[in-house]
């Protein structure tokens, strides 16, 4: 490993004749002892204005903090004892756990007959396990799981194959929510003509579309990380005119905060064949999954088509990417552009399964709960996007009542840390992706289009 | 024009908001300057400052409003405490996000994902442990007005404000120029490898460079609790404008960050006046993407190791 300048000696081998307190292995319980604190506090109790010491009392000063302290001085002993075994070239002690789901995935790779029959049981599961599930939870595999995968899925394309940061992503599901509640009409500005939600669907795209392209047009010619914040800006935007559009100069174009309430369910009246979702979440789950199944075949055919490799040599060298002709703008454009066409998709879909938008629908959060996502599932890998958004939005529903819901989003941000720090590739990882990771750790290419390694001559 | 009628009010309200901006926004260039980045969760140091401020402020505040000196004293020492706050987050931040992708050289979206999961983080728990409802500062003086200028009134709130600001604007300007450490983090900012090279300790300086965003930001955080409320979310406007501020002055200039956020300050309050108070904060994000189209290396263009 050729790490470039910084920490030079700063990682001696354990059994160095180092102080004390410079020797990894307590360098490492001390970490862990802090972060079993954290983790006391975390999953203590809370606090509020008038006692904001009780959650630290109730967490830190109470017996419940010796088994957490407990589990990570345990952990970080039998670290120690494992580095000790096996000396300095240590393996990873999961190898065990992940050589197995590596050989299938090699297998898969060189068998298509064995990669096709897992499709096809995953297909027929997916098909016919949610109709053995409970109405509560086919509602959350619809609201919750459903439309978040396919967010995830769209924003995997910025994220994961283009390597852009997009924070505003929630910004252009709300655009496909409110058109929504526009051309069904029940917005209080009337629109020039109603449609059935199916019918919005290729407006909401084009509306998104154009959206995308508006912001990201100025902002993709710059450096990488000023497009976070202006699409931090962007989501922004958005909502506070969704929250102030009941007075938009003068007139009430969005309801305000009241949002639109009765949008229609959407249905099919050609061809001979007339149906109609109704509040039932079963057929939304099958529209939806016919829906991911097709986005899954077409971005994995747009990966590796001429435009994917665009994105690919974009992502791990865009000077180079450039000298050899490729338009990187162009290409970046157009990752954006249907990033945020498959957000106001899904926002379509949204707003008419549950039939009523607020702009409280639109936070900040969830743009980063998205981009959580797709970093816990793998950036740039397909099946790891769907069940990084599966896990994700699952989880919640599974520790209903044991972890007050607010709460999440501060293991939503932990995750986010510990997968930087141990992860980066993500659950099931792209091979290209790790690839690109670990190559560009070592210094050699990049791993995302915002520019060079930080620490290094840039 | 719409603001003019108003203009001298206006402008003294810009300068005092603008300051903070400019408070907030030189944590941003700072670290900008050592490692090329941008600080997701500097706005979650400045909420850090704004609770700090006012935990220590509430334990020494009595039932009623002191006076006088005590009133001085007081709130000093929740500038001070909040600067504290701001800092140990600062450090916690550095050490836990940044540090372990810093020595595996880990690319730059890393870095951008992490910080934001610290934001995330940090601000949720902020929520859990001191209530999810905003937290009105207790009085430590009533702020009325103190002297008229132009016609426009000055209030206590608005001088304590710029006051605290401008002294902690000029010790920067001054350690940035003149220290030891100063020159250490002019020479990281203009190229790390050879600063290192040059027997800088990059580490020492860049969280040393943390602590000193910190201290600002947080510092910054009570005052912007003085006026308004201390809230778990506090950062997330603020830190925006003052990433603009940022932006507008030339990132990683230190000068430029101030001059830009008494721009963005005095920009936004006039703006308030020509449309509705309900669009204040989109007025920043629209200089934000407007000043990336026609200018972006900003007012006084960007690194900060030409700008002192």
């Amino acid at each position: 490993m050729s790490n470039p300048t910084l920490e030079r000696g700063e990682t001696p081998g354990p059994g160095s004749r180092l102080p004390w307190h410079r020797n990894e292995d307590y360098r490492r319980m001390f970490s862990l002892l802090m972060v079993g604190l954290v983790v006391a506090l975390m999953t203590g109790p809370s606090g509020n204005r008038d006692h904001p010491t009780d959650g630290f009392t109730g967490s830190w000063f109470h017996p419940r903090v010796l088994l957490f302290l407990g589990a990570a001085a345990a952990i970080g002993v039998l670290m120690t004892l494992y580095d000790r075994s096996k000396g300095a070239g240590r393996r990873n002690p999961l190898q065990p756990v992940i050589a197995p789901i590596t050989a299938v995935r090699d297998r898969m790779t060189s068998q298509p007959l064995l990669r096709y029959s897992v499709y096809a049981a995953i297909l027929v599961f997916a098909v016919l396990y949610p109709m053995t599930l409970t109405p509560f939870w086919q509602r959350v595999l619809v609201d919750q799981i459903g439309v978040y995968v396919l967010l995830a899925l769209g924003l995997n394309i910025v994220v994961g194959l283009a390597g852009l940061l997009d924070l505003g992503y929630i910004a252009f599901f709300a655009i496909g929510a409110y058109t929504t509640a526009y051309f069904t009409g029940k917005l209080p500005v009337a629109p020039p003509f109603t449609l059935n939600p199916f019918e919005v669907v290729p407006i909401a795209i084009l509306a998104t579309l154009v959206a995308g392209v508006l912001l990201g047009g100025p902002t993709l010619r710059l450096r990488g990380d000023y497009l976070a914040i202006v699409t931090l800006g962007f989501g922004e935007i958005v909502r506070i005119l969704a929250v102030n559009g009941d007075a938009f100069f003068g007139t009430n174009v969005t309801n305000g905060p009241r949002g639109a309430v009765g949008i229609p369910h959407p249905s099919i009246h050609a061809f001979g064949i007339n149906y109609d979702w109704t509040l039932k979440s079963l057929p939304y789950y099958y529209l939806l999954l016919v829906l991911v199944v097709g986005l899954l075949i077409a971005f994995n055919r747009l990966e590796n088509s001429r435009v994917g490799r665009a994105w690919t040599a974009i992502r791990e060298d865009e000077v180079a990417a450039a000298a050899s002709g490729v338009p990187t703008v162009k290409y970046k454009l157009m990752a954006f552009a249907i990033g945020a066409s498959t957000s106001g998709f899904a926002g379509v879909l949204y707003a008419s399964k549950v039939g009523f938008i607020s702009p409280d629908n639109f936070l900040l959060l969830f743009s980063l709960l998205v981009v959580t996502m797709v970093i816990f599932g793998g950036m740039g890998s397909l099946p790891g996007v769907v069940l990084g958004a599966a896990v994700l939005q699952w989880m919640p529903q599974v520790l209903r009542g044991k972890v007050p819901p607010e709460d999440r989003y501060i293991y939503f941000g932990a995750l986010l840390i510990l997968m930087m720090i141990f992860r980066p590739q993500g659950l099931l990882p792209s091979r290209r992706r790790s690839r690109e990771l670990k190559l560009s750790e070592e210094g050699l290419g990049g791993a995302d289009s915002l520019g060079a390694t930080p620490g290094t001559t840039s | 024009m719409c603001f003019t009628s108003q203009f001298w009010q206006l402008t003294v309200a810009g300068l005092a908001i603008g300051s903070l901006y400019a408070l907030i926004a030189l944590g941003y260039t700072l670290v900008y300057g050592v490692l090329q980045l941008i600080n997701f969760a500097h706005s979650e140091v400045f909420m850090a400052g704004g609770f700090g401020g006012l935990f220590l402020v509430r334990e020494l505040v009595g039932d009623t409003a002191p006076g006088g000196a005590a009133a001085v004293l007081i709130t000093t020492a929740g500038i001070l405490g909040g600067a504290l706050a701001g800092a140990g987050t600062a450090f916690v931040l550095e050490r836990t996000a940044y540090r372990p992708l810093r020595r595996r050289g880990a690319p730059r979206l890393a870095y951008l994902i992490s910080a934001i999961g610290a934001s995330l983080f940090l601000y949720n728990l902020a929520g859990k442990e001191f209530g999810r409802l905003a937290i009105p500062m207790p009085d430590i003086y009533t702020s009325g007005t103190v002297f008229h200028i132009f016609g426009a009134r000055v209030t206590t709130n608005q001088l304590v404000i710029a006051g605290a600001a401008l002294v902690m604007l000029i010790a920067l300007d001054r350690l940035v120029a003149k220290t030891r450490l100063g020159q250490g983090i002019r020479a990281v900012a203009q190229d790390a490898e050879t600063a290192s090279l040059m027997g800088v300790d990059i580490n020492k300086v860049i969280t040393l460079t943390f602590i000193i965003g910190g201290l600002l930001g947080g510092a910054a955080g009570f005052l912007y609790g003085l006026v308004f409320n201390v809230q778990y979310t506090m950062g997330f406007i603020p830190g925006v404008k003052a990433f603009t501020a940022a932006v507008l002055g030339g990132i990683g200039n230190v000068r430029g960050a101030v001059l830009g956020g008494l721009v963005l300050g005095l920009v936004e309050n006039y703006g308030v006046a020509c449309a509705s108070s309900a669009y204040r904060d989109i007025i920043a994000f629209m200089i934000l993407v407007l000043v990336l189209l026609v200018r972006p290396s900003g007012i006084l263009g960007e690194r900060l190791g030409r700008s002192a």
